[in-house]
């Protein structure tokens, strides 16, 4: 078997490979519906109902992608530099916890001052977190992956110390949890009596930043370039160490802003559970979307939309909801498969 | 007695035909050398042979019997050895370990190391290939290596042996000594394939010369009945002419080494006080044998490296922040010796390679922002003037040829009229016509008053281009001496690390 | 502090430290394994869930504990399968596989767990492996209840090092393995084929890191629970660059990173809860990193790690 080079496909064909591998995961989550004893129809049938079956329905999915773009975004920045950061789910606790630090009456502001700043530093926090790792890597050339997975554990564990140290809330009757934040520094809803936030348009914001850092820029030219070659990339001049200590910024940075917009516009409190594992999603979305900043935002919907429809369905069909951890799993490995065939012609001789 | 048959066979990549219905048959005893061009399809056809690949039409004999396509292990089993012209050892391991690799049954309970270590001392002893079973292959010169390479062979009774440009890499006395091995195992009845693209080499050592050109077999000649010069109108399929070399306007010196040493990286040589100056309208050629400190004075003047002591100063001023940005802005070119990792990103596009040294400067970028139309008129307008033959300013870079890859890079090189060309190896593995391409251009900027630096193992490349040549070995810099001034032979001396002092007055 | 200190001379806490090591063990040979052979197996942390579940939910339908162990071997290598199917012949990025495999071998193991089990509140016990001393070495003081008085799947976690040392210095099919992961052209040339080391290696390699989590289940506890494996799988991703990909030195480098995890258990207590004790969990990770910044620059890493191969490059 060979694999040998070919050239780049057009737009459309680019797209099929997405849907094939959706597919292709529809097809494997089937068999597992079936062993389950249910029926694949109309197990899908009611994820689909729940994920963008109402109104709110559809309210649900987009609020529960709202973490998903900030996370896919920071993982798609980071892969096109091949800066493997596995740490987003870290650097959202980072956000969060300076959202809850500077959000529950430290900063007696104005909202419209008060909820940019803590924007601000909570992005500042996820950005400093994932320096650490990213300096290890070009001065010490320590693998990034294990540290950025590692500093998972640190960071959750941290989370807990504080939550039963510094940020307890007096009047939690024990459980592990954060004061909640001021009126002030709460994300207004987008809908009044849904849960979708402003954090959403935020996110949306920044998918577009980050296409047009990515596109249109100097830098977004030199990440891709180191991140496809590094060697050359030295060769031409590029000063790759500090393109990688940029693009640990702006990746850790996004990261965090969506522990912001969890807490200053969802839960309004701090809690250990604040992410159930957001930051690995967030990688099945940066893949999905082939690490383009506005295709995370599809990808965003459709594992969100995975997610809380496989809940509604786990409800009712009594398969349990763990099929959506299965199939955003399946999808990120017949995807990337998928990418590949892209680019390469497969020859058995 | 035929030992070995191919019959006609053609292998195509995608619309390019590497090989085009090529037969060959070797006897007992006899040195058959394949000759040609890069690219003329040599490599592909023993890759073919030893079951790297699969040949879309024709057949593969050894001793009678036809071998299964695709399967290295039928070669290996059928007595045929291949010397690689990069070299397949394991660097982690010993001598011995890389020999006796394979060997065995995989799922044996342990490997009988006692009695490889002897067989191997013994084909040592018989073929003049001296090298310790227990040493750490990293710790190996290059010629030591290739000795390896051989012993593997041996080590499995090989009887028909295959080395691609087994010279490449060495010295002009090891070079003697290879061949001293080659005919003793030739008098003990192995039979040779010799695959060189060098006229004299082939003249020495093969019976018969197969020559190849453009994958198909262009001629074949008895040695003795033969010479050079029809060997290599056979090979380039015209008359060899020589480009006409106008006579060097020698200007002022605008790059000057002064006892520079280099720090040491890994296993690479660095340089050790080294002086050279390079001039305006001057190509000056560093020959020598790879792996000599080549690597370390490109990288010095590509900005990757900096001096550690000594001087360098580049049109007057001193390498202070030495970088490759500072390298670009004083005005040195550099064409890479890998341009594959090192010269190209070959997953982008054309346009995005070819600004990849400029992108900072008003004319591609503002504020931050990229200018990507002026990239997209750029890269059309390289690939209109150094005829670069590609899709367009979109294609990816991986889909090109290396002609074409090196006319681009040469492109982003010398459009902005450097002042210094740093070309490290420019030619390797090109085609007549891109060699020829890229000589031109060379000797272009020279006429301009570019001060050239020509890296080249191919000492026929240096002895052609160069207006002075000095000699690289060891990680130092030989005396200069002009076109024609040192014979070949002094040169070769030189490249082995023989002083010249020991013969001066 | 001399109580601190004290610790080190408590037969428990020997005990506890070799016990903690044992799925580390098996399960750094696991990647050591794989990466020899030139493959990074991040799907490590997954394969290890699954291998704990596969081993204690075959022992709860009624299997016997060493039909435990191999259902585990035998899910472990399943997962292995996967993995270098996409990263072997078709060369996918072995980070993003990885980590895809982990997922998946996570989820796939809550699914069936959560499918095997809906009504439980609290996680069903099984008989598990018991200590078996040996006779004799066991009445060693410290070293014997350390070493020799514990269960039969620590001792299997010794005898796979040195088995896995044997292969890998002695055996032709470990000069085929070692050459896989620093030169493959060299395997190729020498007539074996580089795809099917890379799999073997990453199948059997995926086998013990399956074990190592069937460990956990059916020797240091008794039953299955959600994220029991805690990290430990990335921790031993840090131990074999720890232990220079040698055999022996990411045994030490286990026993080493054990000894100190039961320290500091055993620290919380004697501090008496006047440091947070999350400060003390953490250590464990935070030790890894420093050890990794530690040996980084020194490291000598298979030059072929995370380098696809195909037939006839060079």
């Amino acid at each position: 078997m060979r694999l040998e080079p070919k050239p780049a496909p057009t737009l459309a064909v680019t797209l099929l490979y997405p849907v094939a591998a959706v597919a292709a995961t529809v097809v494997i989550a089937s068999l597992l519906v079936l062993i389950a004893g249910a029926n694949p129809f109309s197990v899908f049938g009611l994820v689909l109902k729940g994920a963008a079956g109402s109104q709110f329905a559809l309210m649900e999915t987009l609020t529960r992608a709202t973490p998903l773009v900030f996370t896919g975004l920071a993982v798609a920045v980071a892969f096109r530099a091949k800066l493997w950061n596995i740490g987003a789910e870290a650097q959202l606790y980072a956000g969060a916890i300076l959202t809850v630090v500077l959000g529950t009456g430290a900063l007696p502001l104005p909202a419209i001052i008060l909820l940019p700043l803590m924007a601000i530093f909570a992005a500042l926090a996820g950005a400093m977190l994932l320096l650490g790792p990213a300096v290890l890597k070009v001065r010490f050339g320590v693998d990034e992956v294990v540290t950025t997975l590692l500093l998972n554990f640190v960071m959750i564990l941290f989370v807990s110390m504080l939550l039963e140290g510094v940020l307890k809330d007096p009047t939690g009757l024990g459980w592990p949890q954060s004061q909640k934040l001021i009126a002030e520094a709460r994300l207004p809803r987008i809908v009044t009596g849904r849960r979708l936030h402003c954090g959403f348009v935020l996110a949306l914001l920044s998918a577009i930043a980050v296409w047009i850092v990515m596109k249109k820029t100097t830098l977004g030219y030199e990440m891709r370039a180191v991140g496809h070659n590094p060697e050359a990339a030295r060769f031409s001049g590029m000063p790759v160490n500090r393109i990688l200590l940029k693009t640990a910024l702006i990746s850790g940075g996004l990261a965090a802003l969506g522990g912001f917009s969890e807490v200053a516009g969802l839960k309004g409190n701090l809690t250990l559970d604040l992410s159930p594992g957001f930051g690995y999603s967030g990688i099945v979305v940066a893949m999905l979307a082939m690490l383009n900043p506005l295709g995370v935002i599809v990808a965003a919907i459709f594992v969100a939309g995975i997610f809380v429809g496989a809940d509604a369905m786990s409800r009712t069909a009594g398969v349990p909801s763990y099929i959506a951890n299965v199939m955003v799993a399946t999808a990120l490995l017949t995807m990337v498969t998928a990418i590949m065939l892209t680019r390469y012609q497969v020859r058995w001789r | 007695m035929t030992v070995l048959r191919l019959s006609s066979i053609t292998k195509r990549f995608g619309p390019l035909v590497a090989n085009d219905a090529i037969s060959l048959d070797l006897a007992r005893g006899e040195v058959v050398a394949l000759l040609g061009e890069n690219g003329a399809g040599k490599t592909t056809l023993m890759n073919i042979l030893f079951g790297h690949y699969v040949a879309d039409e024709g057949t593969v004999e050894a001793f009678g019997k036809e071998l299964p396509p695709g399967d290295p292990r039928a070669a290996l089993d059928a007595g045929i050895g291949m010397v690689h012209q990069h070299f397949t050892l394991a660097d982690n391991m010993t001598v011995l370990e890389n020999i006796a690799l394979g060997t065995e049954p995989l799922f044996a309970p342990r490997f009988r190391r006692e009695a490889a270590r002897q067989k191997i001392r013994k084909l040592s002893a018989d073929f003049g290939l001296e090298v310790h079973p227990d040493s750490l292959v990293s710790a190996l010169t290059v010629g030591e290596r290739q000795r390896v390479e051989i012993l593997k062979a041996l080590y499995r009774d090989a009887r028909i042996l295959i080395l691609d440009e087994p010279t490449a890499v060495l010295t002009p006395l090891e070079t003697d000594a290879l061949f001293a091995t080659l005919r003793k195992l030739v008098a003990e009845g192995l039979s040779i394939i010799f695959i060189s693209h060098k006229l004299n080499e082939v003249m020495a050592i093969s019976d018969r010369v197969i020559v190849l050109r453009a994958g198909k077999v262009a001629g074949e000649r008895r040695t003795a009945d033969t010479d050079r010069k029809a060997l290599a109108a056979l090979m380039v399929g015209q008359d060899l002419v020589s480009p006409p070399v106008a006579p060097a306007v020698t200007g002022p010196a605008l790059l000057v080494m002064e006892h520079v040493s280099t720090p040491r990286r890994g296993t690479g040589i660095a340089l050790s006080d080294v002086t050279l100056s390079l001039h305006s309208g001057e190509i000056t050629g560093v020959a020598g044998v790879s792996g000599n400190g080549q690597a370390a004075l490109a990288g010095l003047l590509s900005g990757l490296e900096t001096p550690q002591s000594g001087s360098m100063t580049v049109q007057g001023h001193g390498p202070d922040g030495w970088s490759p940005v500072a390298a670009l802005e004083a005005g040195i070119a550099r064409i890479p010796e890998d341009r594959h990792a090192v010269g190209a990103i070959a997953d982008m596009s054309v346009m995005e390679n070819v600004i990849s040294e400029r992108y900072r400067t008003p004319r591609f970028s503002k504020h931050g922002f990229m200018d990507w139309k002026a990239a997209r008129n750029f890269a059309e307008e390289i690939i209109r003037d150094y005829d670069v033959k590609c899709p367009g300013p979109d294609a990816r870079i991986r889909l090109l040829s290396g002609g074409n890859m090196q006319k681009l890079i040469l492109g982003r090189a010398l459009d902005p009229e450097p002042v210094i060309i740093l070309a490290n190896q420019p030619t390797r593995g090109l085609d007549v016509g891109a060699i020829a391409y890229v000589h031109g251009r060379l000797l272009e900027a020279r006429a301009r008053g570019a001060a050239v630096l020509l890296i080249s193992e191919d000492l026929d490349e240096i002895l052609t281009l160069a207006d002075r040549i000095v000699v690289i070995s060891g990680g130092r810099l030989s005396a200069p001496s002009a076109r024609g001034e040192r014979t070949v032979r002094e040169l070769g001396e030189l490249m082995a690390g023989h002083a010249e002092a020991a013969h001066a007055p | 502090m001399s109580e601190a200190f004290d610790i080190l001379f408590q037969t428990t806490f020997w005990v506890a430290a070799i016990r903690i090591a044992s799925p580390l063990i098996f399960a750094t040979m696991g990647e050591l394994i794989c990466e020899r052979a030139g493959v990074l197996n991040l799907g490590i942390e997954g394969i290890m869930v699954a291998g704990a579940f596969a081993g204690w939910f075959t022992v709860y339908s009624g299997g016997d504990l060493w039909a435990g162990v191999l259902v585990a071997a035998a899910t472990g290598a399943a997962f292995g399968l996967l993995h270098s199917t996409l990263t072997v012949p078709l060369g996918l990025s072995q980070h993003v596989v990885g980590i895809g495999v982990t997922l998946l071998a996570t989820s796939l193991t809550y699914f069936t767990y959560r499918l095997a089990l809906p009504e439980v509140t609290s996680p069903p016990k099984i008989e598990a492996f018991q200590p078996l001393p040996i006779p004799f070495l066991s009445d060693i003081p410290l070293v014997g209840p350390a070493l020799f008085a514990q269960t039969p799947l620590t001792y299997l976690a010794f005898i796979t090092v040195a088995i896995v040392a044997w292969v890998l210095y002695r055996t032709p099919l470990g000069l085929a393995v070692r050459a896989a992961g620093e030169n493959p052209s060299a395997v190729e040339a020498q007539g074996i084929s580089v795809t099917a080391i890379r799999m073997g290696a990453v199948m059997v390699g995926s086998a013990l890191m399956a074990v190592g989590g069937a460990f956990l289940t059916m020797s240091a506890f008794n039953s299955f629970f959600f994220e029991m494996v805690n990290g430990r799988g990335w921790i031993c991703i840090a131990l074999v660059v720890f232990g220079s990909w040698r055999p022996g030195k990411a045994l030490l480098g286990a026993i080493l990173f054990a000894a100190f995890d039961a320290y500091q258990v055993r620290l919380q207590q004697v501090t008496g809860g006047v440091v947070p004790y999350q400060l003390f969990l953490m250590l464990p990770y935070l030790l890894s990193i420093l050890a990794l910044v530690l040996v980084a620059r020194r490291a000598t890493y298979p030059k072929a790690l995370m380098v696809p191969y195909q037939k006839g490059e060079r």
